[in-house]
Parts: structure tokens; sequence; C-alpha cells
């Protein structure tokens, strides 16, 4: 199983992690952030409920803004820009 | 039929069925009252679990993967609380809570238990409130580690027995009170009856009173000494270390200059940053002693300490006059022989049951079941055939305790729209798989898990709590160390556009 990583415009990028339990998606959000520069914005596409409040809480303590969020299907998004 | 009407439906279907199987208990034998009461206080933890996303895993995975501390503070609110409702339960003599016996064991097998936590993606209760959320690296978790695997690991025998230092041997044996066909052979046996019984128990209250507390000792030792300190302090720690940093530099910002006040302002906005665990902390502690308390109370109108003990009354259980056979040289002790005397329930007439929320003994008496269907005899073991039984799957009361944890999740989770079934692919087979073993390899030594081994202990004034939590802690580390390595070289590979 691969995690999907795509950039999708100019300072975009989509990580999707769906079907990864925890730790894995509170982790590869925290590393592709880290890649990311100030500004540029991040799309999480996942499915593990419980990782939504660690990566909220993430964002919240490291300064980043989450622009969106949403829930379909049992899929999760976090719309997240790098502060 | 949209997403969400198709789940409302679902909850309620589930719900009702759990209703239904009740109600047919019920009209079956009064008795069996005692086991639909853990059905639903474990429907209600689950449907907790989950709305809180309440993981032991999470408390120290999260914090050294991402530096989120609101699982530890959530555990830490539910502890202070589950302690003073302990607490006033043992000072009413209304309380099932003992002790376990003190040693090095509970550490060694507490890092156990955290590595597997880690890789499985939950803890032991963690793991079930994710299947009711339709995870399937934890219904690998549950069935392969922490029950089949749990199983075997208390009935090996073997080469195994040659680990065994000869004192532990020897002092199994020397006990006459338990058939010998159960201590001649196997390793856990001679750990347990020749290690682990001869070790002291401790709860604080009792050391604090000399030997015979009341009401004070319960609330100064068990309760703020032993749970209330020390989570104090952990949430202190944890607030200086990875929560103060962001909020103080805001505050900086604001205000300009710093004091104790704004500290105290940091801490309760560490412990309000997720609403909803920390709301999950106080209810589940309220919760888990209320369960206390009706187990207790059930006991006591019934008259009996042990559900086992309803099962015989119900003739399912212990045959009295047969019993001494058990003990005779010369008894064949085949399953068949075996289960012909003790039905449901051990020789000494009990089965598992806990009195209050636990995860794993039951799980590995599910592995048991399974496995003497297919002809394992698990009956000439300590574990099984002394300690907890093997009880029919549907006369197991703990065992109904943990369905309630997946259907009360299950309902949640449908109710929030965040049910999906996602069956596991590639390396979550081995995660799963290898966590749940290790949790069940962790969680037997210790004669508990996250929940019984720390949870309940630490708030029920036994020190091994936290012996066992600083393991859990410490494996949490070697875990996330290995996935934060893992997951570099992946991403190395994965994600070359970066």
């Amino acid at each position: 199983m691969a995690v999907k990583f795509e950039k999708t415009g100019d300072g975009t990028y989509m990580l999707d992690v769906c079907g990864y339990v925890c730790p894995h998606p509170q982790i590869y959000t925290k590393k592709s952030l880290e890649k990311m520069k100030e500004g540029e914005v991040l799309e999480v596409i996942f499915d593990n409920p419980s990782s939504k409040e660690t990566i909220m809480q993430m964002c919240e303590q490291m300064g980043h803004e989450i622009l969106e969020e949403k829930t379909e299907g049992g899929k999760m998004m976090l719309k997240i820009e790098k502060g | 039929m949209d997403e969400e009407r198709r789940n409302t439906m679902w909850a309620f279907i589930i719900t009702g069925a759990l209703i239904l199987i009740s109600l047919l208990y019920y009209s079956v034998n009064i008795y069996y009252i005692y086991l639909i009461v853990y059905i639903w206080f474990g429907f209600a933890y689950g449907m907790m679990l989950q709305y809180g996303r309440f993981c032991f895993a999470s408390a120290s995975r999260d914090l050294f993967a991402a530096g989120v501390p609101r699982m530890a503070v959530g555990i830490m609110i539910a502890l202070i609380f589950f302690s003073l409702v302990q607490a006033f339960l043992a000072s009413v003599n209304m309380s099932t809570f003992h002790p376990a016996p003190f040693g090095i064991h509970m550490l060694i097998a507490g890092t156990i238990f955290g590595i597997g936590m880690v890789l499985a993606g939950g803890c032991a209760s963690g793991s079930l409130y994710k299947i009711g959320e339709g995870n399937g690296t934890s219904i690998l978790a549950v069935i392969f580690g922490l029950s089949l695997g749990q199983a075997i690991f208390v009935d090996l025998g073997g080469v195994f027995d040659k680990l065994v230092p000869q004192s532990w041997a020897e002092s199994a044996r020397a006990k006459a009170w338990i058939p010998s066909y159960i201590t001649q052979s196997g390793w856990f046996d001679q750990y347990l009856v020749g290690y682990v019984w001869n070790k002291p128990q401790y709860t604080i209250a009792k050391l604090i009173s000399g030997g015979h507390p009341k009401a004070i000792h319960y609330f100064i030792g068990n309760s703020f000494i032993n749970a209330i300190l020390p989570a104090v302090i952990i949430l202190v720690l944890v607030y200086i270390k990875w929560a103060r940093k962001g909020f103080i530099k805001k505050r900086r910002k604001q205000k300009g200059t710093i004091g104790l006040g704004d500290e105290l302002a940091g801490i309760w906005a560490m412990i309000t940053a997720s609403k909803r665990t920390s709301l999950m902390g106080v209810l589940i502690g309220i919760t888990a002693g209320i369960h206390i308390l009706a187990i207790k109370a059930m006991q006591v109108k019934f008259g009996v300490n042990n559900f086992g003990q309803l099962l015989t009354r119900m003739g399912h259980g212990l045959d009295f006059s047969a019993r001494a056979k058990l003990y005779d040289p010369s008894f064949t002790a085949t399953l068949s022989n075996i289960k012909k005397i003790v039905g449901d329930v051990t020789v000494g007439n009990t089965v598992f049951d806990p009195g209050y929320w636990y995860i794993t003994s039951q799980e590995a008496q599910f592995g048991a079941w399974i496995l003497e269907k297919l002809g394992w005899n698990m009956h000439d073991n300590m574990f099984f055939g002394y300690v907890n039984g093997v009880p029919e799957l549907w006369r197991n009361p703990a065992l109904w305790m943990s369905l309630g944890i997946i259907f009360g999740s299950m309902v949640m989770a449908r109710l929030q729209n965040e049910f999906r079934f996602k069956w596991p692919k590639g390396e979550l087979y081995v995660w799963g798989i290898l966590g749940g073993l290790l949790m069940g390899f962790g969680s037997r030594p210790s004669l508990g898990c996250n929940i019984g081994a720390f949870f309940i202990r630490a708030s029920g004034g036994d020190p091994n709590g936290w012996v066992y939590g600083t393991g859990m802690v410490l494996g949490a580390f070697i875990g996330v160390k290995f996935f934060n390595w893992w997951t570099e070289r992946k991403m190395a590979k994965e994600m070359e556009e970066f």
C-alpha cells in the first residue's frame, strides 16, 4: 500500500493516507508539513477518525492554519496552510 | 437513502439488537442480568472511547510522534475522577478492586505492550473501539494477536519449560490445592504460581494505615497519593515539555510579561484544547467507578463473588460430587474428561469476572475457546484451568463487555458518519498481527493491559499501575522511534517530489 502524494498546483499539495491507522496519518502529515514552505497548502485525506483530533491539535500548536475540514463517506479531509 | 439516514438506521438496528439480546438473556434466567450489565457498560465505554478518540496508545505515542498532549491529558483526567469514585466505593466496602503482585515483571510486560500498541495502531481498548469504526488492522490485532496469540502464549510447554527457574517449578508444585496436571508443565503456570503469586500486593491505603484502611486512607493514600498527585505532576511535565512554548509565545505577544496566572491559564488551555477527549475522560472515569458499584451490588444481591458460581447454579458449572477426581494422580486430564467435571468454570468454580473494566483476559478466553474447538486442551493450564475458565462464548460476561465496546463504538461512529470498513493492505497486516501479538505477550505476565494493569490499578491505589504505565511509555518511545525511521524511509521512496 502506497501513500499518495501529489503536487496539485503552485504551492499546493495533496497527501492521501486512506487505509492507514494511527500513528501513520499524523506522522506523514507532520513530515510533509516540515518539508513544505510557509504559506503553502496541504490537503490531507484519511479515514482514521482519531487522527483528525491529533492532526488538528498538532497544527494548532505548530502555528499552521486549518483552512477547511470535511467528512464524507467515512473519509476525512483537512486543508492546512503551513504557518 | 443518503449516508446520514443509512448510518442512523444502522445505529438503531445495532442498539435494538443488543436490547433484544439482553431481554432474551433475562427471560432465560434472572442471573443473566449480571452478563447484561457487562454488555451495557461495554456499550457505554465503546461510545465514549469512540467519541473521545480515547486510545491509551496515542497518549505517549502522539507526544513522541507529533508533540500532541491531547490523549495524555484525557487519561490523567479519567484517572483522577476514577480514583475518587474508587476511594469512595472502597470506603463503603462496595469495591471489587484488588491489587496485583508487585514486581519488575510489570515493567518488562508494560514495555512489550507499549511497543505492541504503537505497531498495532491502538491499545487493547483502542483496538476494540477501532473495530467498531471498521478498522481491519485492529481486527487482525485482536483476533490473531490478542486472542489466539495470547492463548497459545500461556499454554506453551516443552522447551519453554526449561526456561523456568527450578525455584518457580518447585514453588508451583508445592501448592497442593491446585491439581497436579495443571502445574506439572507449562512455563506460564510455573511463572504465575511459582513466582508471581509469591510477590506481595500493596495499596497505598493499606501501607499508610498499617493494613486496616479507613475512608481517610482510601482518599489520601489510594486517590490522592497514588493517582491525583502523579497525574497532576504528569500534566505539569507534559505542559512544560510539549504545550508551554507555543502558549507562552502567544501570551508574550499579547501581554508582554508572563506570571504564574499565565502558566495556569496555559495548563487549562492544554486541558481544554480537545474538549471531546477531556470531557470523555471525566465521563469514563465516573462510568468505570459506577461499573464497579453495579457489579458489587449484583454480587451482594445474589450472594456470590464470581459469575462462575451463578453458572454452576444454572447447571453450566462445576460438578462438586466429581471434583475430587481432578486431584487423583491417576486422573487422565484430557479436555473432555476435565470439561465433564468443570463445565464452563474452573476447578475453583470461577470464571473470569473482573468486576470492572478489563480487556485482554476475555480475548485470551476467546482464543482458547477457538483452539479448544479445534481439539487443543486449554483446561490443563493454570490461566484457563484454574483462574479464568473457558466458558462458552455466549455465557462469558467479560467477553460480552468487549462486544459491547465494539458495538457501542460502531453506533457512535455511525451517528457521526465516521464508520468505514478498512481492510488492511500491505505492511498493515504485519503491524496489526505483530502489534497484537506483542500486546498479548505484554499483558499476560502483568495480568492485565493498559486498562487492567495500568488504568484500574493506578486509580485503585496499587503502585503497580505506575510501574506498568512507565513500561508502556518506554515501549511507546521505542515504537515511535521505529516508525519514524520507517516513515522517513518510505517518504524518501514515495515522495520524491519533495
